[in-house]
């Protein structure tokens, strides 16, 4: 571990003469520079929506699943007593936290968007609905289900189930996209960083034949492009990562009433995430050129 | 320290070199000479490890050049400064740090710093010290390039046509150099068809001269 730390050590700091037996500038730098910094721009994103559909698949799957909703069809006149009755069953359902009617504003609140504002909810068969909130070990719907036929044969228990699970199945199946993707960033990184140190090493050929000349080790030239190449990786997904971030900030905010796209972003410490990603990006670099540079200098003697 | 044994060279069918044996002993001088094209350049190159006898056996500093790994082989070239007819530089840097490179790479320095400036005042580059590469003159790459061949003070110096490039003068001069290198114990071999500066260092140094004639190397009449 020391010798792994101190050869890290070294490579951080660097050798400033062996840094300058690389020539400086060429295609293959700024490629590199702007692979990294296109890559971390992707992978910035990539990972605001693997977060943003998790927190998403979260909130479906735990919040959404600790509410359920009766709904109760029955005469005006027996209402009430329909209300009553399962109000009663469920004040002795084990597992049944909290549950009340809602109120005729609350119900209007919801049909507002299909009927507008002014519905006469009192003229309407409307169903009365009654919001029921589990406690942590949550009740049995079959049981509560049947409970109700027998006391209120009007009222149906909707646990949500039906329309949940598909979306928190999607969330979640769109949050493993987003790995993946940042997976396949992260492979495209490591092969356009490959290319563009293979072809460094090309261009660079009569560098490496002097350095050979005067007795220099392999692990001397690829020492130098390989830290030549990490740097500007780590440049470039400086910059990349950053701008990916400023992007994400400036994205419009919906507040509480946000939906799925304006939440796209990253909460308190999830902006460690983009923040590792130059490192990420970083050692990318180092493994191709690395292997690289290994492979190019073992064909020649 | 550097020793060659029935050692044959080719490219594909053809044989270029066959079955020469050789060796240079410490201290020694030796010419190499021969027609262009006889294969001065590539026995050159074998003595330093960068080509691989087909047949034979090349031995660096007692290590078989065709079982050394490469690090063996680097840490041999260490102790072994080449000149090359084409003299080739890292053109971004200036002459000194080009000069300087087999410090570099090994991680050494001079003892004194100035001693750079006597080595380019040696080969008479002082005032090329900041130049870039393509900014010299033939005569002027082929000087840096001794120049750099010798600043680790290695214990061979091979020198393929180390003259080519320059006029007489300085080709004189620089046999000097290398003779006075030979004094310090250094082993020489210089590949060139130039018989006059073979003629000229009779004086100087005891050299044997080794001519490639029909792929084979042959001593060539007495010592000079």
């Amino acid at each position: 571990m020391n010798v792994r730390l101190s050869t890290l050590m070294h490579f951080v700091a660097g050798d400033a003469q062996a840094d300058r037996v690389v020539p400086p500038t060429g295609f293959t730098a700024r490629l590199t520079v702007f692979a990294a910094a296109s890559m971390a721009f992707l992978a910035v994103f990539a990972l605001a929506l693997s977060l943003a559909t998790g927190r998403l698949a979260d909130r479906w799957g735990d919040a959404l699943a600790k509410s359920s909703t009766i709904r109760i069809t029955a005469p005006v006149d027996q209402m009430d007593a329909q209300v009553l009755a399962v109000m009663e069953v469920l004040a002795t359902t084990p597992g049944v936290k909290e549950a009340r009617p809602l109120s005729d504003d609350e119900q209007r609140a919801l049909l507002e968007p299909w009927f507008g504002p002014d519905l006469p909810l009192d003229q309407l068969p409307i169903p009365k609905l009654v919001e029921v909130i589990e406690d942590a070990d949550g009740y049995d719907p079959e049981g509560l289900r049947a409970r109700l036929t027998g006391e209120a044969p009007g009222a149906i228990l909707d646990d949500h189930a039906r329309w949940r699970e598909p979306l928190v199945r999607a969330a979640k199946r769109l949050r493993a996209l987003g790995f993946v993707a940042i997976v396949l960033i992260t492979a495209l990184a490591g092969v356009v960083i490959t290319l563009a140190a293979s072809a460094a090493l090309s261009a660079n050929e009569q560098v490496i034949r002097v350095l050979r000349l005067v007795g220099a080790h392999d692990r001397y030239i690829a020492h130098a492009f390989v830290r030549r190449y990490t740097l500007r990786a780590l440049g470039g997904a400086v910059v990349g990562t950053v701008l990916g971030s400023l992007a994400i900030l400036l994205l419009p905010s919906a507040g509480d009433q946000g939906n799925f796209l304006t939440g796209l972003g990253f909460e308190r410490w999830e902006w460690l995430w983009p923040a590792l990603i130059p490192l990420f990006a970083a050692l990318v670099a180092f493994l191709a050129t690395r292997q690289t540079a290994q492979n190019v200098l073992q064909e020649k003697r | 320290m550097i020793e060659l044994q029935q050692v044959s060279y080719g490219y594909g069918d053809s044989t270029l070199l066959s079955d020469i044996t050789m060796k240079l002993a410490p201290g020694s001088f030796h010419f190499l000479t021969g027609p262009s094209g006889a294969g001065k350049t590539t026995l050159i190159k074998m003595c330093y490890g960068e080509l691989i006898a087909t047949q034979g056996r090349v031995t660096l500093f007692d290590q078989d050049a065709q079982h050394m790994s490469r690090d063996d082989v680097a840490n041999a070239r260490r102790r072994i400064g080449v000149v090359h007819q084409d003299c080739q530089f890292l053109d971004h840097l200036s002459l000194a740090e080009n000069v300087s490179l087999p410090l570099t790479v090994s991680g050494r320095s001079l003892a004194n710093p100035s001693e750079l400036d006597d080595l380019l005042a040696w080969v008479g580059l002082s005032e090329q010290r900041d130049a870039k590469p393509p900014e010299l003159s033939g005569g002027e790459r082929q000087r840096a390039a001794l120049a750099r061949a010798v600043v680790t003070s290695p214990d061979v110096i091979l020198a393929d046509e180390p003259t080519g490039n320059v006029d007489w003068d300085m080709s004189l001069r620089l046999l000097k150099l290398l003779v006075e290198l030979n004094r310090m114990g250094k082993t020489v071999l210089i590949a060139t068809h130039d018989m006059n500066l073979i003629r000229s260092t009779k004086a100087q140094v005891q050299a044997r001269v080794l001519r490639i004639s029909n792929k084979h190397v042959n001593q060539a009449g007495a010592d000079l």
